[in-house]
């Protein structure tokens, strides 16, 4: 890595550094219902009105299944809300591309998908979405989503917080609060900021330019019904195609994205996501887009040492969150810049990384760092293309997932996904020293290690039942002559890196994609919307019970025998147990995919 | 049975509050702002041409193929590259027969249009497909070598055209942030201004 990498490394960590704290101490008021922030005089009529016109008295504390049902519920009305758009775009305004009705597997699948946070897409934006449809059937999940993840850690942490407490807190208020008083003011900053910089907000259709260089290309003629027109000799008549015109996508871009990023839900305005010039015209966009993936996960650690008063424990979670994102960056940075030996081969300058899938204004360390905190987040977004990065480079971005992007990850979802991790680690340490596990100050039972293995265990079983079930079946769409295809893009072990990734990235509600998998077909769409849901709700449902468990439990005093959450004996086993589980359920995909490709292209294979 | 009625009605009041405040005021609100302070990057930073045509835009690249002009990354955008409605990488893996053998040919191309050695380094950008299919910059190494064969076929100066290059050429953000690229479609067309195109 070069010098002016290590200083944007620098200058990234320093700018999650600083906001930890300041950001921490205004969540603690935020996910308080009596907190005071210095946006009360303007947000507090309006959240007032929120619970009246709902019906919510946000007095009202609930046990954790009043709060899952309420949490399910909403996240169901909401679905289907999204479906319906999408069902009834041709029909609705605000359309004048004049873009027809998203159809029946592709609305599922996208409606579970924003519903989930993961904001997987198996369509480009640009060419089927209306403007109605990006602004409001995904945009209120990109704010729902996150504001229903960073509940559900606000929950958790109540748990764990309280002792001898029935209540966990109340869904609506959670939600309305997190929605007022965080997202939406960061959002209108962050939004005017991007627009700054060249992303675009605007209610008019496409532009059409006048090409200065006319493009004259010959294709396969077509008939009217769309197939290919061939001669006696049953060869493909082609004919002369002159484009003399570029369209130019328009549309409430900067909106959206603003909220894409802070909410970590990464669902692209425009097929190339972050990568299209619109979407992350700067490199300053770049790393501002990059910096608001991280900022809430990494504040919210301080409102967790903060909340259970403990401190110490809140760093080193961020620690240990630090450490893996550090050796993420490292190895994707190192083999990006190594490049490709085929290329070197044909007299591409080694010196240049490997830039297929690259923009030449992020380069090979921005495009690196990129992946690495998309994935390590559960953001998905990405400003290049993960499916051309190299073998070991690609892995990153899948290992990241696989982990459960705990690594600073998704809004709420990180932090959630963390402590799950934190008591499966106290666990262990237990086990090791012979004594029954605690965690700040409360006795960790088997129930409690049950509903964490289970969260572990439903991520495996999703992500590789459903990827070995795709690797052996042809489930895509058909190829010319009618036969069903397994959809991939790539051939050999890459072709099954794009299906391992494509259910690592739904059932982790990512929503990156080694993109050359053609995921629009029935059974993809299904079953990689139903990965999304397994990915959310049966995670959730048992970390809210894991929430209500510690809520009830008595208090017991610190002993010289109590395993300390904080300082670097903890942070190095927390890291230790994340490695260590992902490393033991996920290595023997990995090597079939990544690690055997890796070997085959220093050795020449093409496939 | 009666939660499940309560919290069902709360979920219906709330989608549909929710997507009044969020979706509908709050991008108008982004909208009205961006209009007022930034309204040409909010519209897309157009270019017009000297009729008051749109000619582009200053970050989507364009295809040129012409000997005279600067030629920009190969694209996987649409069927015939830089369509700008159908942004998309190639998405081909690095041991991919397809995108290997594809990378030969542009390799030969761009030795043979610029006059290069048959040994000679070609520049990674040139000859791989962005991650847009739009990407509107080439790297100044890749400007660089194109420099010849666009100066003569114009007439200009090399350093004319160097010039030009510095001037279409966008620096790191905050001179630290990023990679320096040339905006291909600024250059031509500053190019095309000076030797007009009959």
């Amino acid at each position: 890595m070069n010098t002016s990498g290590w200083i944007q490394l620098i200058l990234f960590t320093a700018a999650l550094l600083v906001t930890a704290k300041p950001l921490g101490l205004y969540l603690c008021k935020v996910l308080d219902v009596n907190g005071k922030t210095f946006l009360d005089p303007v947000i507090k009529p309006i959240e007032r009105m929120t619970y009246k016109l709902t019906g919510v008295d946000p007095r009202d504390e609930h046990d954790w299944k009043r709060y899952a049902t309420a949490m399910l519920l909403f996240s169901l009305v909401s679905m289907l809300f999204t479906y319906a758009i999408l069902r009834l775009q041709a029909v609705l305004p605000l359309n004048p591309q004049k873009l027809a009705a998203v159809g029946e597997h592709l609305s599922f699948n996208t409606a579970a998908s924003f519903t989930t946070n993961t904001n997987w897409q198996s369509y480009g934006g640009e060419s089927t979405m209306s403007y109605l449809s990006q602004m409001v059937a995904l945009t209120i999940h990109n704010f729902a989503s996150a504001a229903v993840g960073i509940g559900i850690a606000a929950a958790l942490v109540r748990g764990i917080a309280r002792h001898t407490s029935q209540t966990i807190g109340n869904f609506w208020v959670d939600l309305t609060r997190v929605t007022y008083y965080l997202l939406l003011p960061l959002c209108v900053v962050f939004a005017v900021v991007l627009v700054s910089q060249g992303m675009i907000q605007n209610f008019k259709p496409y532009d059409s330019a006048a090409l200065t260089e006319v493009v004259k290309a010959q294709v396969e003629k077509k008939n009217a019904a769309g197939e290919t027109v061939k001669d006696a000799e049953g060869k493909p008549v082609t004919e002369e195609q002159v484009t003399d015109t570029q369209s130019i996508v328009q549309g409430p871009m900067a909106s959206q994205v603003a909220i894409k990023m802070l909410g970590t839900n990464g669902g692209g305005y425009t097929n190339a996501n972050a990568a299209q010039p619109f979407e992350n015209p700067t490199p300053l966009s770049n790393f501002l887009q990059m910096f608001a993936i991280f900022l809430i996960p990494s504040a919210l650690t301080y409102f967790l040492g903060r909340s259970v008063k403990n401190q110490g424990h809140g760093w080193a979670v961020w620690t240990a969150m630090f450490v893996l994102f550090f050796a993420g960056v490292m190895v994707a940075a190192h083999y990006e810049a190594a490049g490709n030996p085929n290329l070197t081969a044909l007299g591409v300058d080694p010196a240049d990384g490997n830039m297929e899938g690259k923009e030449v204004r992020f380069g090979i360390f921005n495009s690196a760092l990129f992946a690495t905190v998309t994935t390590d987040a559960s953001c998905g977004a990405v400003n290049s293309m993960h499916d051309s990065f190299t073998p070991m480079g690609g892995l990153v971005p899948l290992l990241n997932i696989e982990l459960g992007e705990v690594v600073f990850g998704g809004v709420g979802a990180g932090l959630y996904g963390m402590l799950i991790y934190v008591v499966i680690a106290v666990f262990i340490a237990g086990l090791m020293v012979g004594r029954t596990p605690e965690y700040l100050g409360k006795k960790i039972e088997p129930k409690d290690v049950k509903m964490a293995s289970f969260v572990i265990l439903i991520l495996a079983f999703s992500i590789l039942g459903f990827a070995g079930w795709a690797s052996v079946s042809k489930m895509g769409a058909p190829d010319a002559t009618g036969a069903l295809t397994d959809g991939t893009n790539n051939s050999g072990p890459h072709g099954f890196s794009e299906i391992l990734y494509a259910y690592s990235s739904a059932t982790g509600n990512n929503g990156s994609a080694f993109a050359g998998l053609t995921a629009n077909a029935p059974w993809y769409d299904t079953t990689l919307g139903l990965a999304t849901l397994f990915g959310r709700f049966a995670m959730i449902v048992p970390i809210l019970a894991l929430a209500g468990s510690l809520a009830r439990k008595k208090l017991i005093a610190e002993s010289a025998g109590t395993f300390p959450v904080s300082g670097p004996l903890f942070t190095g086993l927390l890291v230790g147990t994340v490695l260590l589980v992902g490393a033991l359920t996920f290595v023997p995909a990995l090597v079939l995919g990544p690690v055997v490709e890796h070997f085959l292209m220093h050795a020449g294979n093409q496939f | 049975m009666n939660t499940i009625v309560k919290e069902t009605t709360t979920a219906i009041r709330a989608t549909l509050l929710f997507a009044f405040v969020l979706c509908g005021i709050y991008p108008v609100i982004i909208w009205g702002a961006s209009q007022l302070l930034f309204p040409h990057q909010a519209n897309g930073s157009l270019i017009e041409g000297s009729d008051r045509k749109i000619v582009g835009s200053e970050w989507l690249g364009q295809n040129f193929t012409g000997a005279k002009y600067f030629h920009p990354r190969p694209s996987a955008a649409g069927a015939n590259g830089y369509d700008a409605a159908n942004s998309s990488g190639s998405n081909l893996g690095p041991t991919s027969k397809k995108f290997i053998d594809s990378v030969k040919e542009r390799v030969s191309d761009y030795r043979t249009e610029n006059g290069l050695a048959a040994d000679a380094l070609v520049p990674g950008d040139a000859v791989t497909a962005s991650g847009s299919g739009l990407d509107p910059h080439i790297s100044p190494k890749n400007a660089l070598l194109q420099i010849p064969r666009v100066a003569r076929e114009r007439g200009l100066g090399v350093d004319y055209v160097k010039s030009e290059i510095a001037k279409a050429t966008d620096r790191p953000s905050l001179g630290i942030l990023g990679e320096a690229g040339v905006n291909v479609l600024k250059l031509n067309l500053a190019l095309d201004a000076v030797t007009p195109k009959k």
